[in-house]
């Protein structure tokens, strides 16, 4: 039964050599920890990769009952976390998850460092990895805001002067993340949800997919 | 895509009628062990994945994500604190040549060579080897920014109290006040008490109230006397009001845990 979905899917639409460029490659002996033990320090990309799609799910969750405005973004997180279902875990997952992406994502550059392994022909797949890391940060600065309790409130304001200071556009730059020159807000935070849910989120997928295709089109690179 | 004369395609489309192998590639022709990202390697990436997320739910069971209590812009005591791989940006502020009439160099000249480096890395270190020996200047680099960055994290986390800092700021919760103006301490709690314990005795520059452990006696004593950095004499009154204000302290506590 599910062969013939299968061929009636494949003869309209030809899926196989589709699913063939993603699934069927070959994994050579030095990343294999099955063959090499030390082979773990591969394993940093992927697990980076996996809790991305952790983010990305648990952040879909707590959109459901996230409120982006200041009268209701704290207490939203606040029913989240004392009354609704296993809210708890899923936000812990989101919390930890975003401290535990950076220390994985820290992890994969050291090991393609220090391999060398950005070298020719990988330099533009480091260059869109590094994009990745920054996108990363972005998305850690802007998610600390939205519960929206005196540590994000704080430190925002913090981040806020900070880039105030950049000298001829440091004005400009706050008042575009913060939606006024002067007040940290309802106007920052429904920026900053925009920026943590869309823009950012947006800018990480496309950054992956090219990471992703780099390296299927260029294949791991060789052991040392 | 095939071109040519002679395909059959699937009706008007650009598919092509004749069928590709669905026999996934045999590998033995390749080097070493190599074998089947599909589906052999993929479920033993599955097995890493898995005990990554049984540790990582473990950490997330443990430590419950915190929330601290509503932003209060009023609140000019609160000491701010960035995220931690924030931090090492944060203290690298408070130095003096990354400060005040520096402060440029602190934002942008410093973290600007140094993430402008990390991105075009690949050119600066071009050469042919990629073995750490070779190419000493690229790996000193990264050591040296690492244990910089390491460095200014730990004396930056270092000199946080995040017990009390998490006990201080705990959330209170919403819409409903556990605390009774008309309770006969009250007035005492609010001339002596609320400017550093706070209004719903969640702390402040004093512990939170809520949820103390202190008797009642006790409290009657700390009042008067004093404990550790409260200093004594915080309270003047009679000894009537000293009971009271104790009463209401432990009142006010055990609403609140309810």
């Amino acid at each position: 039964m599910l062969q013939k979905i299968y061929d009636w899917i494949d003869d309209r639409i030809d899926i196989t050599p589709i699913w063939r460029d993603i699934a069927d490659h070959e994994v050579p002996e030095h990343v294999n920890p099955a063959h090499h033990f030390s082979a773990f320090v591969y394993c940093f990309g992927g697990l980076t990769f996996f809790v991305v799609v952790i983010q990305i799910l648990s952040g879909m969750f707590l959109t459901m009952y996230y409120v982006p405005d200041i009268e209701n973004a704290w207490q939203s997180v606040y029913y989240l976390q004392t009354e609704v279902a296993h809210a708890q875990i899923v936000r812990g997952m989101h919390h930890w998850g975003a401290s535990v992406v950076i220390v994985m994502l820290l992890l994969h550059t050291l090991r393609v460092f220090f391999q060398g392994a950005y070298k020719k022909p990988r330099e533009l797949n480091w260059m869109v990895g590094v994009l990745i890391f920054f996108v990363m940060l972005g998305l850690g600065f802007t998610g600390y805001l939205l519960p929206w309790d005196n540590k994000a409130y704080f430190a925002t304001q913090v981040g806020l002067e900070i880039a105030e200071q950049v000298p001829f556009i440091g004005e400009a730059l706050k008042t575009l993340l913060a939606g006024d020159a002067t007040i940290v807000g309802a106007q920052t935070l429904t920026r900053f949800f925009a920026i943590h849910v869309f823009f950012l989120p947006g800018a990480l997928f496309a950054l992956l997919a090219i990471h992703f295709i780099l390296i299927r089109r260029q294949g791991i690179s060789g052991p040392l | 895509m095939h071109k040519g004369k002679g395909m059959k395609f699937v009706g008007d489309s650009r598919i092509s009628a004749e069928k590709t192998s669905k026999i996934p590639k045999d590998y033995s022709e390749y080097p070493g062990r190599t074998e089947a990202f599909w589906p052999n390697f993929l479920l033993k990436e599955w097995l890493a994945g898995a005990v990554f997320l049984v540790g990582f739910l473990c950490l997330v069971l443990a430590h419950p994500s915190p929330l601290e209590g509503m932003a209060d812009p009023t609140d000019a005591a609160y000491i701010p604190l960035p995220d931690w791989y924030f931090l090492f940006l944060y203290e690298l502020l408070k130095y003096q040549f990354a400060s005040g009439d520096w402060i440029i160099l602190g934002i942008l000249v410093i973290p600007g060579i140094a993430f402008g480096a990390l991105l075009i890395a690949p050119f600066l270190d071009n050469g042919p080897g990629r073995r750490p020996r070779q190419r000493p200047v690229a790996v000193g680099m990264m050591l040296l920014a690492l244990v910089s960055c390491i460095w200014l994290t730990y004396t930056s986390a270092a000199h946080v109290d995040w017990e009390t800092r998490a006990e201080q700021n705990k959330p209170i919760p919403p819409g409903e006040s556990v605390v009774d103006q008309d309770h006969p301490g009250f007035a005492a709690y609010e001339n002596s008490c609320l400017s550093c314990h706070g209004g719903e005795l969640e702390g402040g520059a004093g512990p939170a109230l809520v949820g103390t452990e202190h008797t009642k006696e006790e409290i009657m004593d700390i009042a008067v006397n004093g404990i550790g950095a409260m200093p004594a004499d915080q309270f003047q009154g009679t000894d009537e009001e000293l009971e009271q204000l104790a009463d209401f302290i432990i009142e006010t506590s055990e609403a609140a845990g309810e």
